[in-house]
């Protein structure tokens, strides 16, 4: 009786599900246990904690995210797969090699993990890396409030991934919508680790929305007024704003769900009270702003790829800026875009239908601002560029569709059919991963020394614009042919086979454009030495993080810059005038703390304790965050300074050190 | 190079309109005025997006190609504003999405999913019940009840009073009228009418559990006769639906196609009713049954605060 208190809802049968689910279990603890001991083997454990788990410095912890977020990206991708073949062969008799529950775990775990630990952590980590370069500032506003977050987030991924090992994961669609996700209907800890994962992790992203949102306002450089910031950062801002004001909606109705499930509350049961329509409101009031928060970034990045590589100043930056921010405002005010079906009337349809087709207006000025940004440039058809083009050309497709959506009446046909799911695949995929892939490739060089391969980049962009043609298009015409989402099996009268074959198909084209990108990696890496960076400024840039050397030095600048225009760094080189001071001054770093560790590893501790109703757990590790956290409030000394004399010198060596 | 890429495009469309041709195409062959024009918004509002497209891949194409590196035509590298030409791409697309917007607000209330059709002919009431994992179909005033299938006569429209007794689903008919959401204790409507014989299939787009792939329904119009004949044969099975079978019918499950003659006429009512607040207590495989002496409500006061009708303005 006290074991089994102790023990909470835990159960060995959690262990076996069957051989299909066996090789995900053997897949990650493998792969977790092979990490291990390479680390062992090269006795690099103490080289892990010093250089990087317990860094503050943002360039470092934006690779940790990107790594991160590279892994998840090849689970989600391997769960895409899954579905692609189910979808290939289950047709009529053949139920396929997945059963309905798995297969629904399956697609609930690729929308969780594409979006909160793959989008979410290749956005954080790209912003980590270049907008205090682009600032011109040292370091964020809080470096240890930052590593908290990639640690809570860090915490999500490994519960999202324990689920693989021991339980199950939701089998309720990426939202969860109640009251399939109440106890009722689903009795397991599925849902449960679907909620702790984005519950902890998601407060890791609040965290951060704070964190840059005080670095923009606070910590530009001297001269860097608003209108002279880069337009990356500008679209950092914005999605900052959507973060803080947002993400604390999903932590609330994330709470709400949870305390249904644990301890019997009625906030979204469809009984006693409760509402379950109230959490399809929530749940997209955070929602569709988390497109935007997505997207953004990657308009930004976009914006300075395309003028750099045009070797011309962004058209329009004022438009551009006035774009940005209408649709950071408008987004607030879509969300029952998602959910016309419900009912609500012609009224609200129509709003919400209106206000969702009036984003294309400011995105469409955004598009014409790049063509024109292109237009008597002379444009380097680099690899960051080919992800460019490729976003335009695709993007477009996903926008138009995007509109008919919008209109309540044509989304009552195509609502939650394939349609939909090729629509939203069109914007992540064509907006935010191309921008992202685009966005590594080019600040590569700034953060390794050296650049990336650029055949092989190319190779890796044309699979995925092919890939994603090959896969997506089959599924637009799947909608029309009244497929719906979420099918593990369908008849084989509607004549679908042969479509979802093709998609499957392209899904492995897609997956070559992966292959080639890890080679470009191991390849570059091969060739470091050729590829190398001598100058810090590979692409002729205009923006501050190029000015220094490569890699950036872990302090970023030796004297901080002071600017009076926009693209700061390119009047320089044209003007032949200096961004720096002549005199250096001292300045302070903070140390290393494993703080950040240790929070996320209490937090990892907590979700799983409450996922198993390990009540004693939970409260050990509560206590423990509570007690590391005040604990660092007796630490006096978290900085170190770096004299005036120093900084001359560590200048003076700063982009020699071979990698 | 252009060449691979052009034969490449050529051999992907060829296969897709292959795999495709002859293929039921529900959302395009529609067979119910609602349907058909929410089929020809979705043409019209391409259309209009295309309006857009076209120029922009024009225009990104003609500029990649002319001011690529090294083809040296004219370079201007400090040109990055200009008020006439940024007016002109602000105002585009303002005044298409503005004629979308006119065309969104009307539609949005003439295809209003609640809004009856106009007709000569009182239209046919059935009441819908989404259940894990099949479609209940009730009769009120004909007396009959039936599972996964229902009929109706050709021309005439007919009213669907939805609910669910079960996760939410949606009920979605793409012949005859796009779909609405099925939830439990809440009654929604999808007004249909099928302008041609025939059988038209409709399933639930909303994941609701296990069997959620197999939730698949058949509209049937019929002629007069052939309708009055269908309803004859439900209440000869011998079947009949009250509270009891309900019960059965609703454990979770994929089932195949039933009838029934409907004893129990205000059996839509108490299955709403079940979910309003403190009367039962929900348990997983599905309700309890509801206190029989529970007053049936009339149509009216059921729908008070569940109706989704009464949330406009919300």
């Amino acid at each position: 009786m006290m074991l089994a208190n102790l023990l909470g809802q835990m159960e060995w049968s959690y262990f076996w599900h069957g051989w299909v689910q066996f090789g995900g279990q053997a897949g990650t603890v493998g792969g977790a246990l092979l990490v291990a001991a390479l680390l062992t083997y090269f006795k690099k454990w103490t080289w892990l904690w010093r250089e990087w788990l317990t860094t503050q410095d943002a360039k470092k912890i934006g690779v940790m995210y990107i790594v991160v977020a590279t892994v998840m990206l090849l689970r989600g991708f391997g769960d895409a797969v899954m579905m692609k073949l189910q979808q290939a062969i289950a047709s009529g008799h053949s139920s396929g090699f997945l059963d309905s529950e798995h297969f629904q775990q399956i697609f609930t775990a690729h929308g969780t993990i594409m979006i909160f630990f793959v989008a979410m952590g290749l956005m954080f980590g790209l912003i980590n890396l270049v907008l205090p370069l682009m600032l011109g500032t040292r370091d964020v506003a809080f470096p240890t409030l930052n590593s908290i977050s990639f640690y809570l987030y860090l915490a999500g991924v490994v519960l999202v991934n324990l689920s693989l090992v021991y339980g199950e994961f939701g089998a309720v669609g990426w939202l969860a919508y109640p009251p399939l996700s109440e106890l009722a209907y689903s009795p397991g800890p599925g849902v449960d680790y679907w909620l702790w994962s984005i519950q902890i992790a998601g407060i890791g992203s609040t965290l951060s929305g704070i964190n840059f949102l005080v670095t923009i306002l606070k910590l530009r450089c001297k001269g860097m007024t608003f209108m002279k910031m880069p337009i990356f950062a500008w679209s950092v801002l914005g999605t900052m704003m959507l973060v803080v004001v947002v993400f604390p909606i999903l932590t609330a109705t994330l709470f709400m769900l949870s305390l249904d499930r644990a301890m019997g509350m009625h906030f979204f049961t469809a009984d006693l009270g409760g509402n379950a329509m109230m959490y399809i409101n929530l749940i997209w009031a955070w929602g569709h702003p988390e497109v935007y928060i997505l997207v953004l970034p990657a308009f930004g990045m976009y914006s300075e790829i395309v003028a750099t590589l045009s070797r011309k100043r962004l058209f329009g930056y004022t438009s551009m800026v006035w774009a940005l921010m209408a649709i950071t405002v408008l987004s607030f005010l879509v969300w029952a875009h998602h959910f016309f079906t419900m009912g609500a009337g012609g009224n609200v349809n129509a709003f919400f239908g209106i206000m969702t087709m009036v984003i294309a207006i400011p995105t469409g000025v955004k598009v014409f601002n790049w063509l024109f940004t292109m237009y008597k440039g002379r444009i380097e058809f680099m690899t960051p560029m080919w992800w460019f083009m490729a976003f335009v050309t695709t993007f477009l497709i996903g926008g138009a569709t995007g509109v008919l959506l919008a209109v309540p009446a044509i989304d009552f046909q195509v609502h939650n059919s394939l349609f939909l799911v090729a629509h939203f695949h069109n914007t992540i995929i064509s907006g935010v991963v191309f921008g992202y892939l685009g966005g590594i490739a080019y600040w590569f060089p700034k953060i390794f020394g050296f650049r990336l391969h650029e055949r092989l980049g190319k190779a890796a962009v044309t699979c995925w614009v092919v890939g994603f043609l090959v896969t997506f298009i089959p599924i637009y015409i799947l909608g029309f042919m009244g497929a719906t989402r979420r099918l593990d099996h369908y008849d084989p009268s509607l004549g679908w086979q042969g479509l979802f074959i093709v998609s499957g198909i392209g899904t492995m084209i897609i997956g070559l454009g992966v292959v080639f990108q890890l080679l470009q990696i191991g390849v570059s890496i091969w060739k470091r030495h050729e590829l190398r960076d001598q100058t810090g400024d590979p692409w002729d840039g205009r923006t501050l993080e190029w000015s220094v050397p490569s890699p950036a030095p872990h302090y970023n600048f030796a004297r901080l810059p002071v600017v009076t225009t926009r693209d700061p760094f390119w009047e320089a080189k044209q003007q032949g005038t200096s961004l720096y001071p002549s005199e250096y001054t001292a300045f302070e770093l903070p140390k290393n703390t494993g703080l950040g560790v240790l929070v996320g590893g209490f937090a990892c501790v907590f979700g799983f304790a409450v996922i198993w109703h390990l009540w004693w757990l939970a409260a050990v590790a509560v206590a423990g965050v509570v007690f590391v956290l005040v604990r660092r409030t007796f630490d006096d000394v978290v900085e170190y300074e770096v004299s005036a004399a120093e900084a001359k010198r560590l200048d003076a060596h700063a982009g020699k050190a071979v990698v | 190079m252009t060449l691979l890429w052009l034969l490449g495009s050529v051999l992907v469309i060829g296969v897709l309109v292959w795999l495709s041709w002859g293929h039921p195409f529900p959302l395009i062959q529609t067979r119910g005025d609602i349907a058909n024009r929410q089929r020809d918004l979705l043409f019209f509002a391409t259309l209009l997006a295309l309006l857009v497209l076209l120029p922009v891949y024009f225009l990104i194409f003609t500029f990649a190609w002319r001011y690529r590196a090294g083809h040296r035509k004219e370079y201007k590298p400090e040109w990055a504003s200009h008020k006439g030409y940024e007016a002109l791409w602000w105002g585009i697309p303002i005044a298409i999405i503005s004629v979308l917007a006119v065309v969104t607000w009307v539609t949005s209330h003439s295809l209003d999913p609640f809004k009856p059709i106009a007709s000569q002919q009182k239209p046919l009431h059935i009441q819908v019940v989404a259940l894990q994992w099949k479609w209940l179909f009730l009769y009120p005033e004909q007396h009959v009840a039936s599972v996964n299938e229902f009929a109706f006569p050709v021309d005439r429209p007919v009213e669907l009073t939805i609910t669910s007794d079960a996760p939410m689903n949606s009920f979605w008919l793409p012949q005859l009228a796009g779909q609405i959401y099925a939830m439990s204790g809440m009654s929604t409507q999808l007004h249909i009418q099928a302008n041609a014989r025939g059988d038209y299939k409709g399933v639930s787009s909303n994941i609701s559990g296990k069997g959620f792939a197999d939730m698949r329904f058949t509209a049937r119009a019929m002629s007069r006769p052939e309708y009055g004949a269908w309803l004859l044969h439900a209440v000869d099975t011998g079947n009949r639906m009250d509270m009891t079978a309900y019960e059965k019918l609703a454990q979770p499950g994929v089932s195949k196609t039933m009838f029934f003659g409907l004893d129990d006429t205000g059996l839509y009512d108490r299955v709403i009713l079940k979910y309003m607040a403190g009367s039962t207590e929900h348990t997983q495989n599905g309700m309890k049954p509801t206190d029989a002496d529970q007053p049936s409500p009339t149509k009216s006061s059921a729908d008070e605060g569940m109706d989704m009708t009464h949330m406009e303005g919300m």
